[in-house]
């Protein structure tokens, strides 16, 4: 599926919910359940500090496209980040750095997107959009 | 006595919905609501008396210039100093604590000691960093005990001959500690040091009295005590202040420029270049009188209650713990529910209308004391309910249903 794709199919999950109740369950469940980076990775050099909460990102190139793997302190952080793993995993890096990212917003989560919140998810997205742009340029 | 429905009548925002509930405001140590009358200052300085202060001879000049200056008058009751020209008005704490750290840069010598406390605001460590950078002079840190009160015994031990400066807050903003300056104070004079206390946290609550503590720089915000934001002051003794030199060079602290030499202007214009915030110093006057007027005994009392009351109905939650159990503290409570983290329990009753702050409240050494990576912070001002500390308790109860 193409990023753009894959935005769709969460907007459409999340239209089920009826209130930000079931949208904060639903993301704490993911939040909870996934163990998204294994502990060799937890290391300083892959922690993006917010001033809120913290979050480890680590990417590898398989083939032409990108695995990511992230975790975080705070589990309604952690949540949005399995969310936005799994938009970004497995592309190609050309469509991570040309991907319009429109389902945080679409899905009522935009406060946790806004540079002020500093849970570390702005800087995690540029972070991503930074590897992708050194894998490219590492692929060509 | 606080007539609590008069006061709430006084603050437009208190009426405000926020995620579709009633707000619930409870950061009032990061920043106070402010009541009609101070929102009405201002609008009035600026629809009727707008006009630069200090130096026109038209008629709305010496008018905004009278206002301006009636509102350090006032200060200068309000604080007891000796002089009104020892209140200097500043854009806030963290700017008053700058101009005494970058003045003391040619007092202090490579080796002299300057003392600070563990539990402080990174606004009351850095500049002093900054300041040790420049001169070489060394900082000593007053430790704590685990329930967040400071280790006098240690205190007594750092000072010496050496010391030249001990700075602290009066409050701790993570923790509502309120430290036990006087004995601070008396201490650093007997071995000849200068103290500056941060009162940006104890203003709300209490009256300080700069002559009968003898203090030699006390510093605090508007904003914290129903002000404006970006006005705050800076008193110092006259003799400490005219041995710093200005902070900034400009208009306004002048007496006569040539390209020669320049001569600095008299207190405490030497410390205010530049057109300041003349509609917040005037609303900062404004809001000293709103205050004073329903008295800081009311206010202190009415708090306690508050807090001894908070205290309880949270400590009913279980796996709740409270971070600062002084016996002497203001209306905080710093706290963690078991293991979840502050910003998801922040996160979720700000959704229930409920305004927390959750983090290290720019006090990391705190956290790393507790070794925490933060807290959620309750603080409740005077016209803070029984009512709305029960909505805090529901939707606590809440967040820890939904995260555990």
């Amino acid at each position: 599926m193409t990023i753009k794709e894959i935005q769709e199919e969460i907007i459409d999950e999340f239209s089920m919910f009826d209130d930000w109740m079931e949208r904060y369950e639903y993301i704490i469940e993911l939040g909870k359940s996934l163990p998204m980076i294994n502990d060799e990775f937890k290391i300083d050099e892959n922690l993006i500090v917010g001033c809120q909460s913290k979050v480890w990102l680590h990417s590898e190139i398989k083939e032409d496209t990108i695995t990511f793997t992230a975790d975080s302190d705070a589990i309604l952080t952690k949540g949005i980040v399995a969310l936005l793993l799994r938009v970004f995993n497995n592309q190609k890096p050309k469509d991570i750095l040309d991907a319009d990212l429109f389902f945080v917003d679409e899905i009522g989560l935009k406060e946790h997107l806004s540079p002020t919140r500093a849970n570390g998810l702005v800087s995690m997205i540029k972070q991503i959009k930074l590897y992708a742009l050194a894998f490219q340029s590492k692929l060509s | 006595m606080i007539d609590i429905d008069k006061i709430r009548a006084d603050f437009p925002i208190l009426k405000e919905k926020v995620n579709g509930k009633p707000l619930v405001y409870l950061d009032n140590a990061a920043t106070s609501q402010k009541p009609q009358v101070v929102i009405d200052s201002i609008v009035n300085y600026y629809t009727t008396i707008n006009s630069n202060i200090h130096r026109g001879v038209h008629t709305l000049s010496q008018v905004a210039t009278d206002a301006y200056e009636e509102a350090r008058l006032k200060l200068q009751q309000h604080f007891n100093a000796k002089k009104s020209y020892e209140i200097i008005l500043t854009a806030g704490t963290t700017h008053s604590i700058n101009i005494v750290a970058t003045g003391f840069t040619s007092l202090l010598n490579k080796g002299d000691e300057i003392i600070v406390s563990t539990m402080e605001h990174h606004s009351n460590i850095v500049p002093w960093q900054m300041l040790c950078e420049r001169t070489g002079a060394i900082l000593k840190v007053i430790p704590m005990n685990y329930e967040g009160e400071l280790l006098m015994d240690a205190y007594d031990e750092l000072l010496s001959e050496k010391t030249k400066l001990v700075f602290l807050n009066h409050v701790s903003n993570a923790l509502g500690t309120i430290n036990p300056i006087q004995e601070i104070i008396d201490k650093a004079h007997a071995v000849g040091a200068a103290v500056l206390i941060d009162g940006a946290q104890s203003c709300p609550h209490l009256k300080p009295d700069v002559q009968a503590l003898n203090v030699d720089f006390y510093v605090a915000s508007a904003h914290k005590l129903c002000g404006p934001t970006g006005v705050g002051i800076l008193y110092g003794k006259e003799e400490w202040l005219n041995k710093l030199p200005p902070y900034q060079g400009g208009g306004e602290m002048i007496k006569q420029v040539t390209f020669e030499k320049t001569t600095y202007a008299d207190l405490p214009h030497k410390f205010e270049a530049g057109t300041p915030n003349i509609a917040g110093g005037i609303a900062f006057g404004v809001a000293i009188d709103y205050m004073n007027e329903i008295g800081f005994d009311n206010i202190a009392a009415y708090e306690n209650e508050l807090l001894a009351y908070a205290t309880k109905k949270l400590l009913q939650i279980e796996g709740l713990k409270i971070y600062g159990t002084a016996k002497n503290k203001t209306s905080v409570i710093s706290f963690n529910i078991g293991d979840i983290h502050p910003f998801d329990i922040g996160s979720i009753i700000d959704k229930l209308g409920i305004a927390v702050r959750t983090g290290h409240h720019c006090a990391q050494p705190i956290m790393a004391f507790y070794n925490i990576p933060g807290t959620v912070r309750a603080s409740f001002s005077f016209y803070n309910t029984f009512e709305e500390i029960d909505a805090l308790y529901d939707a606590l109860v809440r967040a820890k249903m939904m995260l555990s």
